[in-house]
């Protein structure tokens, strides 16, 4: 019997492939690796690209997803890609993070920063009793 | 007693109103249906990680990642607050942010500081009008939340963490139990804790290879791991915010339909008064002729 490993590749939005190969290629961060079962384990990040999974079953056409970047964890029979569904990189998350901060200050403009909590308060019991008010009027009538 | 016409005119206006909540409550069914299946979707990812989080932790004791690190003194808390963008959907909004602020005003009177960063409008215009200091926030996520939009306001929440102005994060949403239940929770994110990423499965630890090195590939690891326990409380929130919306319009359309029956008892009785009347004027013309 060939050798074969589990493969599962996992976005954090769905599972997009899971299922059992005999080889995959993958495009690591050092250049396109070749994965075989028994490889040693091994971490590593993934670049954009194409990720080329050979199924057990050599009568199945390859499968080939296109991944914008991830990890791949490799264990002996067990392969994870943890896929990124998004473009990822340092200086774009940095912008990303910038973008949120300034919006943020953007809309804090001319707050204190101290919570009002009898304000908060006030606010939450008025919601409460709309509430209950028309759980009132729900139970009415029954 | 008000006039026949005007109370024509109330029920045809209650009955539009029904219209308008019948519909919303099979909108948020069906939307309920796609976010659950969405929830559903995203927990794969969550396991794969965690699991590989823990071999690694596991296989790597000598570096400490800040994310694991308890700290002695906690000078301010972060909130990570999940709402829903939009309204009409029961206590569920009220629910959860009543418990942040609890758990706030507990802070505070240890002389805790408190920073917010909001996800979802209803949670962002209620910490602004109360004057919190929200740090980021995301709003408008629409239907199909994607983690391509919480990167950004979680990395500012994680940078202020990293940066020490920060000493735990906790994280807020509504977790959804089934269709009828859904309960606000209060969890903590940072410092991970360690029962969250667990023990590996196996007795025996690999020594891996790195590719680029040990510490950006587990830097990259946690950064996605927090992301992914966020999107799934945003996936987890919008289940709820469906299903209570269902149940809130359903309410709604029952009570309209109670509305318009006693609408239309007092209307069939002033009708029928109207024509007493007129029949008593009658007979009381023809017998003074």
């Amino acid at each position: 019997m060939a050798m074969t490993m589990h493969v599962d590749v996992v976005s954090a939005e769905e599972l997009i492939y899971s299922g059992t190969a005999e080889f995959i290629s993958a495009p690591a961060d050092k250049g396109e690796i070749g994965i075989l079962p028994r490889h040693a384990p091994l971490l590593t990040r993934v670049r954009p690209g194409a990720l080329r999974i050979k199924p057990a079953n050599s009568n199945d056409p390859d499968v080939i997803l296109y991944v914008s970047g991830g990890l791949l964890e490799v264990q002996p029979h067990v392969v994870t890609v943890l896929a990124d569904t998004a473009i990822r990189g340092a200086d774009i998350d940095e912008a990303k993070a910038l973008d949120a901060k300034r919006r943020a200050e953007e809309a804090l403009k001319g707050k204190t920063g101290a919570v009002d909590f009898a304000m908060a308060q006030a606010e939450l019991l008025e919601a409460v009793a709309k509430l209950a008010v028309l759980e009132k009027l729900k139970k009415r009538g029954h | 007693m008000a006039g026949g016409k005007e109370i024509r005119t109330k029920i045809k206006s209650v009955k539009n109103t029904q219209k308008i909540t019948r519909a919303m409550e099979m909108v948020a069914t069906s939307k309920m249906r796609r976010a659950q299946e969405r929830m559903r979707g995203a927990r794969p990812y969550g396991e794969k990680i965690r699991k590989v989080t823990a071999h690694l932790s596991a296989a790597l004791v000598d570096y400490a990642h800040p994310f694991l690190q308890k700290r002695d003194t906690v000078k301010r808390v972060g909130f990570i607050v999940v709402t829903s963008d939009k309204g009409l959907c029961g206590g569920l909004n009220t629910n959860a942010l009543r418990l942040t602020l609890n758990a706030m005003k507990e802070l505070h009177q240890s002389g805790v500081e408190i920073a917010v960063t909001a996800i979802g409008n209803k949670g962002f215009g209620f910490m602004n009008r109360n004057g919190a200091k929200v740090i980021s926030h995301v709003v408008g996520l629409g239907d199909t939340p994607h983690v391509e939009q919480l990167i950004g306001p979680i990395k500012v929440m994680v940078d202020a963490y990293v940066a020490g102005e920060v000493d735990e994060v906790r994280l807020v949403y509504t977790k959804f139990v089934n269709t009828m239940r859904q309960e606000p929770t209060v969890e903590q994110l940072l410092p991970l804790a360690g029962e969250a990423i667990g023990q590996p499965d196996h007795g025996y630890n690999w020594e891996y290879l790195y590719e680029p090195d040990a510490k950006t590939v587990i830097d990259d690891l946690m950064i996605r791991y927090l992301e992914a326990l966020v999107y799934q409380a945003v996936a987890e929130n919008m289940a709820s915010e469906n299903a209570a919306r269902m149940v809130a319009m359903k309410a709604a359309t029952d009570n309209a339909d109670k509305v318009i029956g006693n609408l239309q008892l007092l209307y069939n009785k002033t009708r029928q008064a109207a024509i007493t009347k007129e029949l008593s004027e009658i007979c009381a013309g023809a017998a003074a002729v």
